[in-house]
């Protein structure tokens, strides 16, 4: 429909030269608006740590989402997987420890994912009205449970459980000793990507890195194994896979079952990482994002985990000065003129129009206004969603199987 | 007469829920340490109250224009979930605008909808663009328009903004709408029925009337039940799923105004929340027609009501929300059995009529 679209599909590969540029080039930008307009803790080392953190649990809730859509399961139900994770974790971790915690929290998710199995896969219901209910069924024995289980004991009330024991963190040795001096000389650039860095390597629970090394292990997984392959076989074409002797449901209940175990240990990481307990609707949308960063990112994990970054970054806003969201959306502003201008450049008209407006837009709230109150900043990350979405899903190949029941005599 | 026969089941279906759930909940009670038969006894002669009745349609009248809303979705498998934020977005700004003027009391109570209609399409609109325009996953895109309405309202709904606090307690709220712009109530022996079910009859008669008795009504449901044959008979998928969304908008703006103008009169931190899976809920049950939506709302409300029972009991009434979300999976599941039986029967019926004709 647009020029973007008509455009040949070679012009497009992804290109990791040119996104680096932008990627630098965008970082240059909001570090030197944040200098020049004080709003310290944009990049600030806890600022990045804490993005991590609130990373972590969206990108465990994408990789389940791609383990379920790959084998053709949309699971609406990571959101749910993810609060039967919290709170077993959390019943588990105040009364025995973190490997209880671990054992707890990912077991309820694997039990609400092979729920999902078996309604979705083994009974043919609708898909969406499945994971729906499941969240729906999770929200309500949770909130049961902690009546009976949170409210009579010590520490613990109706809504939250007892503190939870938290993981330990570690650091890379050196690094402070080396990047520290720099984050503190306040060279414009340069101290910001020393904090960035600083916030990447040091500080960083034993959890976080585990949640990391299972993007590399998903890829491998399922892009470099015999299990993988099928598992992908049945997402695409249920039926040749099936005429190969490749049975569905099997490979879609053991997806869904990795699938609800990932989410179950996003909910771990709420409870352990991420805070000290459990807490009511602590999961707050993340399992629904995570599904969002799953088109975002082409069912890919790679592209996943960068889509959980920025949701991450954008949630992890909440914890900033309000000053800090203002700078931000400036330096918003300012990246969408310059794609703006490279839109006119490239004869895009309506590109450019988009672009334009909303980077004039961002510029002029920046200049009335210079802060973002507390309430709005709340769904950055689900407005980041929307937006995100808006602008890449023309780009993005589903598996073809996804949301297909799959029945022989169909 | 194969729709004779299966109509049976299809009866059938939510009883086999019904019971089903009841085990549950017999179940839950027995683990939590009460009796279950006199506990449910006990919910169930609750329930049955005059005075419990009234207050079971008053409950029941949101529950149905949510359900209607959702079915509205349903007929395109539009999954809105955004009904939530569409309501109590369109129920503020109703609610500030309501305030804000005095008109005669017909005319009040038009704006007032009028704003709330408005308010849930447009709302409901951003969601069917983007799917339209964008292909957005209508589910995903409306659990974040439901994020970002509850930002917004909890940013206007400041003493700063459009609200102020309410005196004697810490209830912040808009200023209360003027009598002129409230629904009368329906008075009974065992007390006022909400205003609001006129409106709730009006939506439920629309509802019907548009989708069997007009054309674009012929036209969505047509590309619900065989898209690629309407789109081959010239019907435009995207323009029926942009309007059906926002249809389904505009139904939901309505959910929050039985509420505001027949009980609260203003929308404060307290107004309910949370009503889109209700909605879904409903419509599945009452399987989109708009009685059957009434029975499920009715029966929704039923369950909740009786439910306050158990806090006498000690009991979370929490274990309500289990019930509900097992009674739909339940139905859902009871129904996709029967739907398969019938299949199966109309093949063997198929196969037996062209053997006859071939030999």
């Amino acid at each position: 429909m647009t020029a973007a679209t008509a455009r040949p599909r070679a012009a497009r590969r992804f290109s990791v030269g040119a996104t680096m540029v932008r990627v630098a080039l965008g970082f240059a930008v909001l570090s030197l608006l944040s200098g020049a307009f004080e709003a310290p803790d944009l990049f600030s080392r806890g600022g990045i740590g804490a993005t991590l953190r609130f990373a972590a649990p969206i990108l465990l809730a994408g990789l389940g989402a791609v383990w379920a859509e790959r084998s053709g399961v949309i699971n609406i139900g990571l959101e749910g997987m993810m609060i039967a994770g919290t709170w077993f974790g959390a019943w588990a971790g105040y009364q025995w420890g973190l490997g209880p915690a671990l054992v707890a929290g990912v077991g309820a998710g694997v039990v609400f994912g092979l729920a999902l199995a078996v309604l979705a896969v083994t009974l043919g219901v609708d898909q969406a009205i499945a994971g729906l209910s499941l969240n729906v069924l999770a929200a309500g024995l949770t909130r049961f449970l902690s009546s009976v289980a949170f409210a009579t004991v010590p520490g613990g009330s109706i809504v939250t459980s007892p503190p939870v024991p938290a993981f330990p963190s570690a650091s890379v040795p050196g690094a402070p000793w080396l990047l520290g001096p720099i984050e503190h000389s306040g060279i414009p650039i340069l101290g910001d990507v020393a904090a960035v860095l600083l916030g990447l390597l040091t500080d960083v629970s034993i959890l976080t890195i585990v949640v990391v090394l299972l993007v590399p292990a998903t890829w491998w997984l399922l892009w470099r194994t015999r299990l993988g392959l099928r598992i992908r076989a049945v997402g695409e074409r249920p039926e040749a896979a099936d005429t190969l002797g490749v049975r569905p449901w099997r490979y879609r209940y053991l997806a869904l079952g990795v699938s609800g175990g990932l989410a179950g240990l996003g909910g771990v990481y709420l409870v352990t990482v991420a805070s000290s307990l459990y807490r009511e609707g602590q999961t707050a949308g993340r399992g629904f994002i995570g599904l969002a960063t799953v088109i975002f990112g082409n069912w890919n994990p790679w592209s996943v985990t960068v889509g959980s970054l920025v949701f991450g970054f954008t949630d992890a806003l909440r914890t900033r000065q309000e000053v800090t969201v203002g700078v931000l959306v400036a330096g918003l502003g300012v990246l969408c003129l310059i794609v703006a201008v490279r839109r006119g450049l490239a004869r895009d008209r309506k590109g450019t129009l988009v672009f334009g407006v909303a980077g004039v837009a961002m510029l002029v709230w920046f200049a009335a206004v210079r802060v973002v109150p507390s309430e709005l900043v709340s769904f950055a990350p689900h407005l980041a969603t929307l937006v995100v979405l808006a602008a890449v899903r023309r780009r993005v190949r589903p598996p073809a199987a996804l949301g297909e029941p799959f029945r022989r005599d169909a | 007469m194969t729709r004779l026969r299966g109509a049976g089941p299809i009866l059938l279906a939510p009883f086999v829920a019904i019971v089903l759930a009841l085990g549950v909940a017999a179940v839950i009670l027995a683990l939590a340490g009460a009796n279950p038969v006199g506990t449910l006894r006990d919910a169930l002669a609750y329930g049955l109250e005059p005075t419990t009745l009234i207050a079971v349609v008053n409950k029941a009248l949101p529950y149905y224009l949510a359900g209607i809303a959702a079915a509205v979705g349903f007929h395109l498998r539009l999954f809105n979930i955004g009904i939530d934020g569409q309501y109590r977005l369109a129920a503020f700004a109703a609610a500030v605008i309501g305030a804000a003027v005095s008109l005669p009391p017909p005319l009040h109570i038009a704006l007032i909808v009028a704003v709330a209609l408005v308010v849930g399409w447009g709302w409901a609109a951003i969601a069917g663009l983007l799917y339209v325009r964008r292909g957005v996953n209508v589910v995903i895109s409306t659990i974040m328009l439901n994020a970002i309405a509850t930002g917004i309202i909890a940013y206007l709904l400041s003493p700063l903004r459009l609200a102020q606090q309410a005196a004697g307690s810490n209830n912040v709220a808009t200023a209360t709408i003027p009598a002129s712009g409230w629904f009368a109530g329906i008075p009974t022996p065992a007390g006022d029925i909400n205003g609001g079910l006129v409106l709730a009859v009006v939506v439920g008669f629309g509802y019907w009337f548009v989708l069997r008795r007009t054309t674009i009504g012929f036209e969505v449901r047509a590309m619900g039940l065989a898209g690629r044959a309407a789109t081959v008979a010239g019907m435009r998928s995207s323009r029926l799923a942009l309007l059906t969304m926002a249809a389904s908008g505009a139904i939901a703006g309505l959910v929050g105004l039985p509420q505001l103008l027949g009980a609260s009169h203003r929308f404060g931190l307290d107004f309910p929340a949370g009503l889109a899976f209700t909605g879904l809920a409903v419509a599945i049950l009452g399987r989109n027609h708009p009685v059957g939506i009434a029975v499920a709302a009715l029966a929704w409300a039923f369950i909740e009501r009786s439910a306050q029972v158990l806090d006498l009991a000690g009991i979370s009434r929490e274990i309500v929300t289990i019930l509900q979300a097992v009674i739909v999976l339940s139905i859902v599941v009871a129904y996709e059995v029967v739907r398969r039986i019938r299949t199966r029967r109309e093949r063997r019926l198929v196969a037996v009529s062209v053997e006859g004709s071939a030999g």
